[in-house]
């Protein structure tokens, strides 16, 4: 093992982390902060994040009369010496009791710091096994630590305990972390997923910004992952066969449908409650009788009868109907999808519905969702309160993946709507969420601080970043952070998933060596192995 | 002992624990500023840095007088007037850098007691340069001692010590930083002393 000394500690606090005196052999520039150190005090080995690179002197004068660096050996030997590079470490971490074997303990919160003089150099692939493990099912790979080749993981089986987020501007590189994401919940098998793919690119093929296509579950994992789809048009058009087509009957639309989509159909509060009144007048088959009203006349009778406001009434009627033209809807039956999906998830398949051309409508979008998700949620409050009796009715936990996750988590809806129960009541019911957002801060206070795990890419509004860090220890040295995460492809991390905050190189996802890493095989990797396996089994050919 | 004996330059006639005077056997044959230097038995040696060369009269309250004549080269002079040689003599200041202690160890710090008068003094060989120099804890002592000019005694000491290590430029590196770190807050004589030094 290669240990790359740094330098030592020469002061410092918990609070305020210790510093490092760089060798003179390191060079400041060799060192960014967000990397991993290891400090070896006495007794125990310290893990911690460089927070800080400083330049300073022994003495006072260095700054006013600098030496002559214009000479080039005068430059070599001033640097590191008089004037020095350090480093601010903030400890983490503390691993083990001895130097010799390390991770005897398993890492804990550091609350105390190394000693004066002890030893601090770069992490080594090995601390950061230690630390966050080792890749296996229950610890998938998501990514390399800043300047560093280790595979840096995290805990699937802790991280689908709770509902968890993505966060990240436009084009950071969600929907890539996401779906990696997903693969790991898929080879953890300890949990299904169900994701409302709303710009189809999880589920089958995706791309990338060069314009190249990237696979999506189905393909990595075709046998565990069924793709249901909303727009049989658009999939067969893509040369996808989905396994399922959904379609919603109008019945299965509920009132509280209807006020999830308020903001996005323009209906005022008003409106959106007659939904109420609607269906406590016609039951089960509001929807269908209240657009089958025609004109003013009939609109204005029923809403007198109700009492309810006329126009806003006809503004409801116009929205719902707009909304009963798209072409999943149907009037006439109550459909299966729900069953449907419950009886993949509860194979231990993962489920993908993408939503085709619908995708670019918000409001079909969070219709959907909404819908489908009550209902399974339903099902789920139903049999976990039946597995208290029956442990093998305990259903299979159940992660719901959704994009623009503000529109159904936002402060005015969040208290009223399933998401938001779901997100708040944490996995009391295995199920919980995995929001993927470009604008945290348009979601419920209160679910974000629910959130176990949030995994975010770079933004920029600091709204937003605030949302993402309130409430979290040591948020101000993660801000800094946050904001100099690079544009694409590099994301901090933090939460129960994860022994402490990190920053990452999210891993790469669309070569063929990435699918390879992901255990894919193409056809002629699978012929190989075939082959393999027969030598294996009867020895090798005669040919 | 041959080759001791065939380096012998001097015979102490000054000593202190801080340094010692030695005359050279020859007039003009001393070592050069910043060489390092031993006297007294091997074993118990003391080991110098040159600090000063100097050539006078031999008696103290005559000074020679001027006798060169028009047309005359430097060696004229000498060989017109041999007695030259006799009356006058080359002698150096060594600053005490080191001693050996018990058991063969280099000590890198001034003596118990001073040589002995009329001790031998010998230029060392390489191999005593290196490892001596190998750690340069003494730096400071020649830096501050009573002489001219320490600082490039301290030069000249260094480069000397530079072209009998491995790697010459990372020894004057490492050289540097020591002093860098002596003289910290003397940043324009580092200056000067640091570019006595560069390669
Ligand atoms: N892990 C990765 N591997 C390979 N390419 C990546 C990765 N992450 C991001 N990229 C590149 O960055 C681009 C943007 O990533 P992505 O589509 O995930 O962003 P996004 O945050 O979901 O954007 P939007 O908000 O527009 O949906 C990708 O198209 C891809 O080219
Ligand atoms: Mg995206």
């Amino acid at each position: 093992m290669n240990v790359h000394r740094l330098g030592m500690v020469v002061g410092g606090s918990l609070t305020e982390g210790v510093e490092v005196k760089l060798d003179p052999e390191a060079s400041v520039e060799d060192v960014r902060a967000g990397s991993f150190v290891s400090i070896q005090g006495e007794r125990m080995r310290f893990f911690g994040v460089v927070t800080d690179v400083v330049l300073d002197a022994t003495d006072r004068a260095l700054r006013s009369t600098p030496p002559d660096v214009s000479n080039p050996f005068i430059a070599r030997v001033v640097s590191g010496g008089a004037a020095y590079g350090a480093l601010k470490v903030e400890p983490m971490l503390t691993i083990g009791g001895g130097s010799a074997v390390l991770g005897v303990d398993g890492p804990s919160p550091a609350k105390t710091i190394p000693a004066h003089f002890s030893p601090a150099s770069a992490a080594t692939e090995a601390d950061i096994e230690t630390v966050f493990g080792e890749p296996s099912e229950r610890n998938f790979w998501i990514g390399n630590p800043m300047d560093m080749e280790a595979k840096l993981c995290i805990d699937v089986e802790e991280l689908v305990k709770r509902s968890n987020g993505v966060f990240g501007k436009t084009g950071s590189g969600k929907t890539f972390l996401t779906r990696l994401l997903l693969v790991g919940i898929v080879q953890g098998r300890k949990a299904s997923n169900l994701v409302f793919d709303m710009e189809s690119e999880y589920g089958w093929m995706g791309y990338s910004e060069g314009g190249s296509e990237v696979k999506g579950l189905k393909q990595l994992f075709t046998s565990q992952v069924a793709l249901f789809s909303l727009d049989e048009t658009s999939s067969k058009r893509r040369g996808i066969n989905p396994d399922y087509v959904v379609r919603i009957g109008y019945e299965e639309v509920e009132p509280e449908d209807v006020g999830m989509l308020r903001e996005t159909l323009g209906l005022s509060e008003v409106a959106a409650d007659a939904a109420f009144s609607l269906q406590r007048e016609y039951g089960k088959k509001w929807l269908g009788r209240f657009l089958a009203l025609s004109g003013r006349d009939e609109v204005g009778e029923t809403a007198a009868r109700m009492n309810v406001n006329q126009s806003a009434l006809i503004t409801l009627q116009n929205r719902l109907r707009r909304l009963a033209r798209l072409d999943f809807m149907d009037k006439s039956e109550s459909h299966d999808s729900v069953n449907r999906i419950i009886e993949y998830l509860d194979r231990g398949m993962h489920v993908v519905l993408e939503f085709g051309r619908h995708g670019s409508n918000l409001a079909a979008y969070i219709l959907v969702a909404n819908l489908l998700t009550r209902r399974i949620y339903g099902r789920y409050v139903d049999r976990k309160e039946r597995s208290l009796g029956d442990p093998a009715q305990e259903p299979r936990p159940l992660v719901i993946t959704i994009e623009e996750a503000h529109k159904f988590l936002t402060p005015s809806v969040a208290s009223q709507t399933t998401f938001g129960a779901i997100a708040r009541e944490m996995r009391k019911y295995n199920v919980t969420l995995l929001v993927v957002d470009q604008r945290p801060s348009g979601i419920d206070d209160e679910v974000m601080s629910q959130l176990g795990t949030k995994i975010t890419c770079l933004l920029d509004n600091d709204k937003d970043i605030d949302a993402v860090l309130t409430g979290v220890s040591g948020s101000r040295k993660l801000r800094t952070v946050l904001a100099r995460l690079e544009s694409k492809q590099q994301a901090l991390a933090f939460g129960h998933a994860l022994p402490m905050p990190v920053v990452f190189q999210t891993r790469d996802y669309g070569s063929a060596e990435s699918y390879r890493d992901l255990g894919w095989r193409n056809a002629v990797d699978l012929k190989a192995q075939v082959e393999d396996d027969l030598e294996d089994l009867f020895g090798p050919s005669a040919s | 002992m041959t080759m001791a004996e065939d380096a012998r330059v001097g015979e102490v006639v000054e000593a202190a624990t801080s340094g010692f005077v030695a005359q050279c056997s020859r007039l003009y044959e001393a070592p050069p500023l910043g060489a390092l230097v031993r006297c007294g038995p091997s074993a118990s040696a003391v080991y110098g840095v040159v600090a000063e060369v100097e050539t006078r009269s031999l008696d103290p309250g005559r000074r020679p007088m001027a006798v060169g004549r028009e047309g005359d080269t430097d060696d004229d002079v000498y060989r017109r007037n041999p007695q030259i040689s006799r009356l006058l003599s080359t002698e150096i200041t060594a600053v005490t850098v080191a001693h050996d202690g018990d058991g063969g160890r280099l000590l890198r710090y001034l003596p118990p007691s001073p040589p002995r008068i009329h001790a031998f003094v010998s230029l060392c060989s390489g191999g005593e340069l290196r490892r001596l120099s190998d750690s340069l804890d003494f730096l400071r002592g020649v830096l501050s001692a009573h002489v001219t000019s320490p600082d490039d005694v301290a030069a000249a000491f260094l480069r000397q010590a530079a072209a009998v290590h491995e790697d010459p430029e990372a020894f004057l590196v490492a050289a540097g930083r020591e002093l860098a770190a002596l003289l910290s807050s003397e940043i324009p004589r580092l200056n000067s002393l640091l570019k006595r030094l560069s390669p």
